[in-house]
């Protein structure tokens, strides 16, 4: 027993940056009856940014919220800078310090103003002090693009303004890769621009990104892989330059040819 | 050429641009959400006092003491109403008894039952399932007991004094009110604590842990924050409802207002035409406390039921 745990320990020690950052093998997941993930692996390496596209229910955001460990999974491996996930020993506020979430539908804390969302879990969880996370929450503002909009409360942004808002609350842990749920699906054309332009300047510095969405356009555009996932399983997936030329799966013709 | 013309006015909606969104449920829409909301917080009745109540009591007062005036042929000071002015120090205040113990009583017993029902309702989303179901059923047992029964087990089961070594507590009787008027009052706000903690969305839980907030920082610095808006209309209007309530240890001896009055009562040769200017006076009295705090109940309720 004591040597096992030993040897986890190594091995998250010997996680180097030419290993992936997020790794996932064999993943299976069923809610109940209901068969979600059905053997899921790929790999995603530092600063890569990667795009999971595929038809509503295919298991796309299950999928990502598995990776730090709001849903357990049932059987494979999914590690995090060596990290396994799939542990009932796993120090899940150490995983999620690492790993940073948007959510469709920005879950902002209604009671706190932009800043003080920003601020908060750097005070509360890296027990930052506040001057520092002050100051890094007013830097993360300006990046997102809202200068002005510190001291309003969610209620009062519009969509876009509030998932930059969330995006910047994700940034200020410094997490190592970043991960988001259809971040846009919940806005109208004109604020998925902003969001878009966001993830784009966040791809840009380097940050690991892996992104569920629709937004084909972005994905082609952005993503350095782009995996294609129905029924629980990856159908298809390369490089958006092939993947959208020469897709061979009729399921992905399909799903492309009614997106495109 | 000829021109259709058509007679029949345009239907809102389909001949002509709609002025609503919910045209058919506009009429109710806003009161059934009202309605939704707060059965879903409170779980249970809430005062509806309402202006005319006040207005027919004092209607009532002055029927009652002209029927009475007339009816007595006591010397003029004798009268009821000058009976009841001469009461009214020992009804009201005298002594820190009368509706000032009312009042005390309510205070402390909304203040040991805040506390417990707040713990007892954070029990009752706990992770444990033990702790849940225990506290699931403490939170039943109180809310569905008469009032009576459990001032009354209370009375009987407390000791009237504690002997610690030398010294004698004595635990007098409007205290052991108290703390029977107060597990009611927990158990109520327990439920409110529950509904109001289960009203936040799972996305406020789910965005707050992968921020790598704990179960117990998630739980007092982002949902109880969001919790405490809603949850003062309903602890409001349990304020008042106990504060209503506080006249039943009269039975067990203990000297707040409505105790006094049949004291006063006796004192004054039981006279039957002091009933009705006595009662008709506390009932105001009442009234003018709680009226105010229901009318305040229901605007904070208005009020916080667009912002969510």
């Amino acid at each position: 027993m004591n040597q096992q745990s030993g040897a986890t320990e190594t091995n998250a020690v010997a996680w180097t940056e030419d290993q992936p950052m997020v790794s996932l093998k064999d993943v299976h997941k069923s809610f109940g009856e209901l068969k979600v993930l059905s053997g899921i692996s790929f790999d995603v390496m530092k600063k890569e940014v990667i795009c999971i596209i595929g038809p509503s229910g295919s298991g796309k955001s299950t999928l990502i919220r598995c990776i730090n460990a709001l849903n357990p999974i049932d059987k494979g491996s999914i590690k995090v800078e060596g990290q396994e996930v799939n542990d009932s020993k796993l120090d899940k506020l150490k995983l999620r310090k690492k790993v940073g979430m948007v959510f469709q539908q920005y879950n902002l804390f209604p009671h706190k103003t932009a800043l003080g969302n920003i601020m908060m879990a750097p005070i509360h969880v890296l027990r930052q002090d506040k001057a520092a996370a002050e100051e890094r929450a007013i830097k993360l503002i300006k990046k997102v693009r809202l200068e002005g909009k510190e001291n309003t409360y969610p209620g009062e942004l519009s969509g876009g303004q509030q998932q930059r808002v969330a995006i910047a609350r994700s940034l200020a842990m410094n997490p190592d890769v970043m991960l988001f749920d259809e971040i846009t699906a919940a806005l109208d054309p004109e604020t998925v621009k902003e969001v878009l332009f966001t993830i784009q300047e966040l791809a840009e510095d380097g940050m690991t990104c892996m992104l569920v969405t629709h937004e084909m356009g972005f994905a082609r555009e952005l993503a350095d892989h782009i995996y294609f996932t129905d029924r629980g399983v990856i159908v298809e997936h390369g490089p958006p330059a092939t993947f959208f030329k020469e897709a061979k799966d009729p399921r992905t013709q399909e799903f492309l040819s009614q997106i495109l | 050429m000829k021109t259709f013309v058509n007679k029949r006015p345009p239907i809102p909606g389909i001949a002509t641009a709609s002025t609503t969104d919910l045209p058919v449920l506009l009429p109710t829409a806003g009161w059934l959400a009202q309605r939704a909301q707060r059965d879903r917080l409170e779980g249970t009745w809430r005062l509806e006092l309402k202006l005319w109540h006040g207005v027919l009591l004092v209607i009532l007062f002055l029927l009652f003491a002209g029927i009475a005036e007339a009816q007595s042929q006591a010397e003029p000071d004798k009268g009821p109403l000058a009976t009841l002015f001469r009461w009214i120090p020992v009804l009201l205040w005298k002594n820190g008894n009368g509706f000032v113990l009312n009042l005390t009583i309510s205070f402390l017993a909304m203040a040991i039952g805040t506390v417990a029902g707040m713990a007892l309702g954070l029990a009752q989303v706990s992770l444990l399932a033990p702790v849940r179901a225990g506290s699931w059923f403490t939170t039943q047992f109180f809310r569905n007991s008469p009032w009576l029964v459990l001032l009354f087990c209370i009375m009987l089961l407390l000791p009237f004094e504690i002997e610690l070594g030398s010294t004698v507590f004595k635990i007098p009787d409007w205290t052991k009110a108290t703390i029977g008027f107060s597990l009611p009052v927990m158990a109520n706000l327990s439920e409110v604590v529950r509904g109001a903690v289960q009203s936040i969305p799972t996305g406020q839980w789910e965005s707050a842990e992968s921020l790598a907030f704990t179960r117990r920082q998630t739980m007092w610095m982002i949902i109880l924050p969001q919790c405490f808006r809603r949850m003062i209309p309903p602890w409001m209007n349990w304020y008042a409802i106990l504060t209503m309530a506080t006249p039943l240890c009269s039975i067990m001896g203990v000297e707040e207002s409505v105790r006094l009055a049949q004291d006063a009562m006796t004192a004054e040769d039981s006279r039957t035409e002091l009933l009705g200017p006595f009662y008709v006076f506390l009932l105001i009295v009442f009234f003018i406390y709680c009226y105010p705090i229901a009318r305040w109940t229901i605007a904070l309720e208005k009020k916080y039921a667009v912002k969510i």
